[in-house]
């Protein structure tokens, strides 16, 4: 009933806080996992690479019998809560998968992730086969804590070719081409670009882009350093004015605030031929395949990379999104799990199997020399594209909600979308981040 | 009705001993009272969740107090309040008291308007969310100008929209109170009415109206008291948004609390919850006469 779920929530609130202070002051004790014997425990996602993961601790632990690994598997949302939870209390796994950035770095900041520069830098092997531009995503004050462990998730602009070809219209390659075929499209009745504002981070990926091509990667680097008024830079204030100036233009499809990304209503507005353009991360290309495979096979799915600003400062083969999920290894852990959990990490992740498995479920894996097997692997020409443009992007940024504090992050998504709705000027955006950034 | 048959006598005397009622005392006490004390101490520190609380003092104070957001929704929640009060209560009043009647179909009626109870909130709210989507919902699909609007992407209509989903989720409950309560009515008060020549709308006004006063408070209460704490259908409709649209105060606390990590602040806008929660029970118990209700039934 109404009463009583935020009420529940209170009390796992405070019975998370009980169970905390009981835990501080009593046991340092930490259960490793049934059955793991000197293994390591691992807590994983259950969408996107679980089949990977799971074919792996198959093979590692059948090789390995002495140091086998556990994996247990979460969904995403509340697997945020239940590792915060769990690590706070010093009953976390000795491996958690995690996504880099913000989040990393607050439980790196509590002293609760160990160290993995020693163990990269004696084996250059290991260390060198990783893309450098996505490891930086769980880097801090240069030392590693955590190592890629599915694929690259680029955000790329996804176009739908028969609309394209029926108005004889090109992909566009500057941002001019972009707001002129926004008009064309408008005048044909198709929305121009379809997005799942609802859940807001969409909206976040064209800040992401805009900035960079206006202003070079420094301008969110100074954002990410907490630099005083960072968030009213010349740049950001000229990508909020450009957002604008889109919206106002009619560039996204009707009602566009009230399509929620996880239902993949977007995909659907692009394949169903209702809007030509989406922008969207790699994992955009699954949702499409499963919900109309006749039309990826047929060959009316089309991408690109974000157009470049004329005169901006940013490299046009820049890109935004998720670099990669992480594992990293709990700084309570063992000495003996902890060498168990290096060694999988070093021989188990990312092996020829692994690496199989993964571009059969269109992972692309941000590992060096792949093009052979990607070209040899299901939907080449997309994993293709995908591997070249992480592989040749001179800057991979992570997206800001992963790359900055929680909180931050969270106000950073609500402005956005005040932005986006028209509630404030691009001005008001800048100064309301410029004040949540001080706070 | 149960509150109808309350003793005239507030005070009984020689009622079951005290120790009878410890068991319940004690889990309140455990899961509400301690849980409750830790929050207000959470309220004056500050914590993500993963260290341990430092002391903050009254800065999370400082800042629930001082702060647009929170202040925002604790106006949309008190606004909410009482708008879904006055779109609820006389649709479950008046449904509460036809399905109360004797009509044919009114079984097969009744049963459909109670479906709504037995679907789970999170459901409810998914099914909503594709009925009213702009591109794929019941007003595109059905080529309805006046239901094809940005129901959640408006921030004007988000709010209304909300309200209607939610009323439509509890109506069903609050029917079932006055249709209970409806029951409870002796016939033949009605009777000696239609032998006065009383027709239908005056049998309502003067006996069905008066008669479920105390079902309208209870009803009311629960309503009130309910909206304050709305979370779930919410959470999962607009997550809030579009901008701060339909950020209510519970949600405003677990967006606080669980996606940014701020436990401290949102112990502090709890508290605010739970004292506004008192506060407006009490209110509702001193204005109602709760607490000097007796039978309605007297001499009947």
């Amino acid at each position: 009933m109404a009463l009583r779920t935020p009420i529940r929530v209170m009390v796992t609130a405070s019975a998370t806080a009980l169970a905390l202070t009981l835990t501080a002051c009593g046991s340092s004790g930490r259960s490793t996992g049934a059955g793991s014997g000197d293994g390591a425990l691992v807590w994983a996602l259950t969408q996107g690479s679980e089949a990977t993961f799971r074919a792996s601790a198959t093979e590692w632990n059948k090789q390995h019998p002495d140091s086998k690994v556990t994996y247990q598997y979460f969904q995403n949302d509340p697997y945020k809560q239940k590792l915060r939870t769990a690590v706070g209390a010093g009953n976390g796994p000795v491996l958690f998968e995690n996504w880099g950035g913000g989040g990393l770095k607050s439980y790196v900041d509590a002293g609760k992730v160990a160290d993995l520069t020693a163990d990269l830098d004696a084996s250059p092997a290991w260390k060198n086969r990783i893309f450098p531009s996505v490891l930086k995503s769980a880097t801090f004050d240069g030392k590693t804590y955590g190592v890629p462990v599915n694929g690259v998730q680029p955000v790329v602009l996804y176009l739908n070719q028969e609309l394209f070809k029926k108005a004889g219209a090109e992909p566009p390659k500057t941002w001019d081409d972009l707001l002129a075929l926004v008009k064309r499209f408008k005048a044909e009745g198709i929305a121009p670009i379809s997005m799942g504002g609802a859940s807001k981070w969409p909206d976040l990926m064209w800040l992401e882009y805009l900035v960079d091509r206006v202003g070079g990667p420094d301008t969110f680097a100074a954002i990410a350093d907490g630099k005083k008024g960072a968030w009213s830079d010349p740049a950001v204030l000229k990508a909020a004015q450009m957002i604008k100036q889109l919206v106002d233009a009619g560039g996204f499809a009707k009602g566009f605030t009230s399509v929620s990304a996880d239902t993949g209503q977007a995909e659907a507005q692009l394949y169903t031929g209702k809007a030509a353009m989406l922008l969207q991360g790699s994992w955009g290309y699954g949702s499409i395949a499963t919900g109309a495979p006749e039309f990826v096979a047929g060959g009316k799915l089309g991408w690109t990379g974000f157009p470049a600003v004329t005169g901006g400062k940013g490299d046009a083969t820049d890109i935004v999104g998720n670099t990669a999920n992480f594992f990293s290894l709990s700084a309570q852990a063992s000495a003996k799990e902890k060498k168990a959990a290096v060694a999988y990490l070093k021989d188990g992740v990312y092996n020829d199997t692994y690496v199989d498995n993964l571009l059969k479920n269109g992972d692309v894996p941000p590992v060096k020399d792949l093009d052979a097997k990607i070209k040899a692997s299901a939907n080449a020409d997309w994993s293709s594209y995908v591997y070249q443009l992480a592989r040749d992007a001179k800057n991979f940024q992570l997206s800001w909600d992963q790359a900055l504090s929680p909180e931050l992050g969270n106000e950073l998504l609500t402005h956005l979308d005040q932005l986006f709705l028209g509630q404030i000027s691009p001005e008001q955006f800048c100064a309301q981040m410029d004040e949540a950034a001080a706070k | 009705m149960s509150t109808a048959k309350i003793s005239p006598t507030p005070r009984q005397q020689g009622g079951p001993p005290f120790l009878m009622a410890l068991p319940a005392l004690l889990l309140f006490a455990v899961f509400a009272l301690v849980p409750m004390g830790i929050v207000v101490y959470l309220s004056f520190t500050r914590w993500d969740g993963l260290g341990s609380p430092a002391w903050a003092g009254t800065g999370n104070w400082h800042e629930v107090l001082t702060s647009d957001v929170t202040r925002h929704a604790l106006w949309l929640t008190l606004k909410f309040m009482v708008v879904s009060w006055l779109v609820q209560t006389p649709i479950s009043l008046l449904l509460g008291a036809f399905v109360a009647g004797q009509q044919r179909y009114r079984a097969l009626l009744a049963v459909i308007y109670f479906v709504p109870l037995l679907i789970s909130t999170a459901a409810i709210a998914i099914i909503f969310k594709n009925l009213l989507d702009p591109n794929f919902g019941l007003g595109a699909s059905l080529n309805l100008p006046l239901l094809n609007k940005n129901w959640l992407g408006d921030p004007e209509l988000a709010f209304y929209a909300v309200v209607f989903v939610i009323a439509w989720q509890f109506v069903p409950f609050h029917t079932l109170l006055y249709q209970a309560g409806t029951r409870q009515i002796p016939g033949s008060l009605y009777e000696a009415a239609s032998i006065d020549g009383a027709g239908r709308l005056a049998q309502f006004w003067h006996i069905t109206l008066p008669q479920l006063r105390y079902t309208l408070v209870t009803s009311s209460m629960l309503m009130l008291v309910g909206s304050l704490t709305y979370f779930d259908l919410v959470f999962v409709l607009t997550g809030g948004g579009p901008g701060y649209a339909t950020r209510l105060l519970p949600l405003d606390m677990y967006i606080t609390g669980f996606q940014s990590n701020e436990m401290g602040l949102a112990s502090a806008i709890s508290v605010v919850l739970v004292a506004a929660g008192l506060l407006l029970s009490l209110i509702v118990v001193r204005f109602s006469g709760f607490s000097r209700m007796r039978s309605q039934q007297a001499g009947v």
